[in-house]
């Protein structure tokens, strides 16, 4: 019993951490604009306008809920959730640090240690698309329908050189469970190397990187919801929190992402000297690292997307089927000759 | 709650979603209820302790092939006005046609075992990825490997068609 209340209390911790970061990111992302455009940003809520998205999200909470007259009324309210649902589910897989002590108890920092852990992340980004096509769909509204449609093509083409990337990293690990491939990168340094997957795979991290981009709508991909075609994209009918969630739900899936990017190949929590601590220092000194690595990747997410320009749709599928799916193919060709050669095979 | 009655639940809903498939009017929907009778379907795998299948037929059909569907079925935007009209011969073709694969699926799985469900933490790992990567490159090497070729031929020729098509446009 007291098993499934730890498990619970992770569980609780876990959705507060990720809506909590996801509405932050709001913030700052207006910040990071304002410093990249010279201008100040949010400032009246607050100091330093820290109430922002408290303020936000009370606005969003009670402005009228419309449903616009000819769309599908329960598909138009099921769009969102879908979107929120899948946003939030993929954080259970993720090992945030090694486990914490409580006396005779001992918490594991994950939800779930399922050993198909990064299929798991992969199979519920691909059904994130569907929050997507089932809210522009059901909306009624060619251009929202427009967004729908190139969000789903976009996320099936970026999907594919992202799996082969990851095939390349459980190559290396010999394992699909986040937890062993954590495990595998321990440390900074061994046996005159570092350990980390970036070091060893610097082509498949470049390449996960930009599916990542792809596949959470974000600059300079964010071709579903593009103002300047588009009006808003999937969310063109959208108002009030049926609208705050999906932009809940795209920050949420830019902090689950920029996670899954620190735990893929930048070694998770695992941290430089890490072997001179033991037990509960290690634990927190790991979370310390863990959200450090994965804060600087939601930086560089709001970096790019406020530096380079919006692809345009041909130029963006040209990118994924014709450059980054025979990149990624070779770099996984060429990650199996060096295992077998290193096993053996040739001798 | 022990699993035999999470498994006839599960059953109960598998049974519903796809049965609201043939039922609802609209494709789109149709679609939906497909979508979710996959997960229902993975659901039953996990049940038996096969996350691997589970999770793969998440990515695959939930994922992949049944976006494709919808997308499909979203730019044709089918409606009762404009649905095409199937005359009764057409429909009478179908039922028997429907029929007699039903009468083959009774006919095959009358004397069928039931597989019970088992739960996960069983020390047994059927289903987990090591054994069936083990069982895939030595006992089925040769069905596996056949079925690759075969998916690439399809791959090819669905390029060929398409590239052909193009060519006559032109």
């Amino acid at each position: 019993m007291s098993e499934l209340i730890e498990k619970f209390i992770v569980i609780v911790v876990l959705f507060t951490v990720s809506l909590g970061v996801a509405a932050y990111a709001t913030y700052f992302e207006r910040k990071v604009a304002a410093w990249f455009q010279d201008r100040i940003g949010p400032d009246r809520a607050g100091p330093f306008g820290i109430l922002q998205p408290l303020a936000d999200g009370g606005k969003l909470f009670f402005k009228e809920d419309f449903i616009p007259e000819k769309a599908e009324k329960w598909l138009f309210i099921l769009g969102p959730g879908i979107a929120m649902f899948v946003a939030l589910m993929t954080g259970c897989v993720i090992p945030w640090s090694t486990a914490l002590e409580f006396g005779e108890n001992i918490v594991e920092m994950q939800v779930a240690d399922v050993n198909i852990g990064i299929l798991f992340i992969m199979g519920f980004l691909s059904i994130g698309v569907y929050g997507i096509m089932i809210g522009g769909w059901a909306s009624n509204n060619k251009f929202a329908l427009f967004g729908a449609i190139r969000a789903s093509s976009q996320m099936i083409s970026y999907e594919l050189a992202m799996g082969i990337c990851v095939i390349t990293i459980v190559m290396m690990t010999g394992s699909l469970s986040l937890k062993d491939i954590v495990n595998h990168q321990h440390g900074f340094w061994a046996d005159g190397y570092f350990t980390w997957n970036v070091f060893k795979q610097p082509l498949a991290f470049i390449i996960f990187f930009i599916c990542a981009l792809a596949e959470t709508n974000r600059a300079p991909f964010d071709l579903p919801e593009c103002e300047s075609e588009l009006i808003g994209g999937y969310h063109t009918e959208y108002g009030s929190m049926k609208m705050g969630f999906y932009l809940f739900a795209e920050y949420t899936s830019l902090f689950i992402s920029s996670a899954v990017i620190a735990v893929l190949f930048f070694g998770g929590f695992n941290f430089p000297g890490m072997d001179n601590f033991e037990g509960n220092t290690l634990a927190l000194l790991g979370i310390a690292a863990m959200f450090a690595k994965t804060f600087v990747f939601i930086f560089i997410f709001m970096w790019i997307r406020w530096t380079i320009p919006r692809f345009r749709f041909d130029q963006l599928m040209h990118l994924g089927w014709k450059k980054l799916i025979p990149i990624s193919l070779i770099n996984m060709l060429v990650t199996g000759l060096v295992i077998a050669y290193n096993e053996g095979w040739f001798n | 709650m022990n699993l035999e009655t999470i498994a006839i639940i599960l059953g109960g809903l598998t049974i519903g979603s796809a049965l609201m498939v043939i039922i609802s009017k609209h494709p789109v929907r149709s679609v939906l209820y497909l979508v979710l009778t996959f997960f229902m379907i993975s659901a039953n795998y996990i049940l038996m302790n096969a996350q691997f299948i589970a999770i793969v037929n998440i990515i695959v059909y939930a994922g992949a092939i049944m976006v494709l569907f919808l997308f499909v079925l979203m730019l044709l935007n089918l409606s009762r006005e404009n649905e095409p009209k199937s005359s009764i011969m057409v429909k009478l073709s179908a039922v028997i046609a429907g029929g007699t694969l039903f009468t083959v699926f009774i006919a095959a799985l009358k004397d069928g075992v039931a597989v019970a469900a088992t739960t996960a933490t069983d020390a047994d790992s059927i289903g987990l990825v090591e054994s069936l990567g083990r069982l895939l490159f030595t006992k089925y090497v040769l069905p596996f490997e056949m079925s690759s070729v075969l998916f690439i031929a399809a791959m090819v020729g669905a390029v060929l068609l398409a590239k052909r098509e193009k060519q006559i446009i032109e």
